[in-house]
């Protein structure tokens, strides 16, 4: 089968290449030559992003990645939920409301994002909305806010990991400590002596960085993500209009004689059984984070540093900038990040099929 | 049915209007504002409607977007003919003909759909770089036609297992080969399937930004490339960005609102397997 060749050219083949060309040190001579000069130079690129002088800015983007991740997934699968099981109630004219919340996946994000550009204008749009009821105008820049919470220092990036894996560690122990209190016991335990071990000995760490430097989350990002959210939930609305819909009528029958209430029905029989759906919604939807291009480049420009991105940042490093091998290595990042989350999600759904045969 | 008008009832009712009424929002801004003079456009009276219909702005953002309006239609035919057609025949192989490990194929298959397309994009360059296909619509086609491959053979897959297997194998024994019980009994039953890619590939390929702005060069950049740019400058008046969005919308739409069916089934099949 000749895709097959395709694929694995396309997809392994240049992944490699990737891999390879952020290990050298292509682009900083003359890049665009036909055959540039191409030294091997280890993981230098990676050192640099994570802890050299110039590349502040790749910190900030991932650090923004990330919040815009986090809130992304939250605000698309809460509202998504939100929206289906409202629809799941059958009020009329169901399938024209469906049409509405799900028409902004239709759009390009250059589109969607040329738009939300104009309703979130720092003198106009969104901010002036409140007038029309009587209110003051809000005064929130959306976009170009140089605001910045939740500051931490760069410097301390090793501990503060350790501190999030060790609280995630005691709250999923937290999780499943009626379901299997073996594992939560284990979970816990594992937790607080991370947590011990950084509270202890977390000042002589190694620092990633010689020098302070504050990084946090910019209130810029939130005109960002309240337009992704805009375009994105709608799309877990489907995921789990379809998955309640799934839901035999006689559960919800049983369910409503043994006399629970309509919102003890979601709590506790159709929201748990969705489980799955939301497990390949927090796969797309944080694929979909960690690229996000278009719609950053369309709201706030390619050059804006409050609002950049990972995936931004590797276009300009690559393709304004020349610097292929640093490109690359920003992409390998990337690419690292997303296979957390895809790789066992695919070896999982492997697994079922192979044990429904 | 008998419906109670209940409080509850009255309430979802007023919460679902509020949140349609705000999804709803970003168009009638884009429209109103596209529609409206540009000495009009204020920021304080953005959200009122305009005084009189103007519709030199959609000419001209038509005008001005034309050329990237037709490389995209050119775009968008070949690169779903040419996925749809390939995923077809692989959606056939990987549920009619497993082989020895075609699982492990096929979930390797599925990874170059979650890849971040940011990862291969060095070496594609490279590669129509060296093909001499960089800048045009050639290069950017073929590029669309391989990483639409996965989703394209997934859903077909998930499709054709639905056919029963026996129908295929009976075939077999009548002495049909690969080719002629994929033209005579898979073909003519996969026209619902063609539909679901088909839509679910046009708007992929239609609203694509990251490779039109880094494979083609100005002449044969498409739609979203030609709006990014439209929009771009800091002192634009917005009606023409406004004018140029609803064109670049408006194929998609159309096909959303028509077809919306298939376009859920196209989005279901890309997350929730079997």
């Amino acid at each position: 089968m000749p895709s097959v060749v395709l694929i694995a050219v396309f997809v392994y083949g240049f992944i490699g290449d990737t891999i390879y060309i952020s290990l050298t040190d292509w682009g900083r001579g003359a890049a665009l030559a036909l055959d540039p000069q191409i030294n091997y130079i280890g993981f230098e690129n990676y050192t640099e992003l994570f802890t050299g002088f110039i590349d502040g800015r790749f910190r900030q983007d991932m650090v923004n990645a990330m919040f815009y991740s986090v809130l992304l997934l939250a605000g698309a699968i809460g509202l998504g939920l939100f929206i289906a099981v409202l629809l799941d109630r059958k009020p009329a004219g169901e399938a024209v409301l469906r049409t509405i919340f799900l028409y902004p996946m239709a759009l390009s994000f250059i589109v969607s994002g040329t738009i939300w550009r104009w309703l979130l204008a720092p003198q106009g749009g969104v901010n002036v909305l409140p007038t029309y009821f009587g209110f003051d105008r809000l005064q929130f820049t959306w976009l170009t806010s140089k605001q910045t919470v939740l500051q931490f220092n760069w410097q301390n990036l090793l501990p503060l990991l350790l501190c999030i894996m060790a609280a995630v560690l005691v709250l999923s122990g937290f999780g499943c400590l009626r379901s299997r209190p073996r594992r939560a016991a284990w979970f816990m335990g594992c937790g607080a002596l991370l947590g011990l071990f950084v509270a202890v000995a977390g000042s002589s760490l190694p620092q990633a960085l010689f020098m302070e430097e504050t990084h946090g989350f910019n209130l810029a990002t939130t005109g960002i993500i309240i337009a992704t959210v805009w375009q994105y939930s709608g799309y877990t609305m489907a995921l789990y209009l379809a998955g309640l819909h799934g839901i035999s009528q006689d559960l919800a029958d049983a369910a409503q004689l043994d006399g629970a209430s309509q919102f003890a029905y979601y709590r506790h029989v159709a929201i748990p059984m969705l489980r799955p759906i939301t497990i390949s919604a927090i796969i797309i939807l944080s694929h979909i984070s960690l690229k996000m291009f278009d719609l950053i480049f369309a709201m706030t420009g390619p050059d804006n540093g409050a609002t950049g991105h990972p995936a931004l940042l590797m276009y300009l490093t690559t393709f304004r900038a020349n610097d292929f091998a640093k490109g690359a290595a920003i992409a390998v990042v990337l690419f690292l990040l997303a296979a957390m989350f895809i790789i066992p999600y695919l070896v999982s759904s492997y697994r079922r099929k192979r044990r429904g045969y | 049915m008998h419906r109670t008008f209940s409080p509850a009832r009255v309430l979802l009712y007023a919460v679902l209007f509020l949140l349609a009424a705000a999804y709803i929002t970003p168009a009638y801004m884009a429209l109103i504002t596209a529609l409206k003079h540009p000495a009009e456009i204020s920021l304080t009276t953005a959200w009122e409607l305009p005084a009189t219909a103007n519709w030199n702005s959609f000419a001209e953002a038509a005008r001005k977007l034309g050329p990237n309006f037709m490389n995209s239609i050119i775009l968008t035919v070949c690169a779903t003919i040419g996925s749809t057609v390939l995923g077809s025949l692989n959606g056939y192989v990987f549920s009619k003909w497993k082989f020895k490990g075609s699982e492990v194929v096929f979930t390797l298959f599925l990874f170059g759909m979650f890849i971040p397309y940011q990862i291969i994009l060095i070496p594609l360059f490279q590669l129509l770089r060296d093909m001499n296909l960089y800048g045009g619509l050639p290069g950017l086609i073929l590029a669309h036609v391989v990483y639409g491959l996965p989703i394209t053979t997934l859903i077909f897959r998930n499709f054709y297992s639905q056919i029963p297997t026996t129908l295929v194998e009976s075939a077999q024994l009548d002495g049909a080969g690969f080719f002629s019980i994929y033209r005579h009994i898979i073909f003519p039953l996969s026209i619902p399937g063609f539909v679901v890619t088909s839509l679910w590939q046009c708007t992929q390929v239609w609203n694509e930004f990251l490779w039109g702005i880094c494979l083609t060069k100005h002449t044969s950049a498409p739609m979203t490339v030609g709006l990014a740019q439209l929009a771009g400058g800091q002192a634009v008046s917005w009606n023409l960005p406004m004018a140029g969005s609803a064109i670049a919308a408006l194929p998609v739409l159309m096909m959303y609102i028509l077809l919306g069916r298939y376009f859920i089934r196209g989005l279901l099949a890309g997350s929730v397997k079997e």
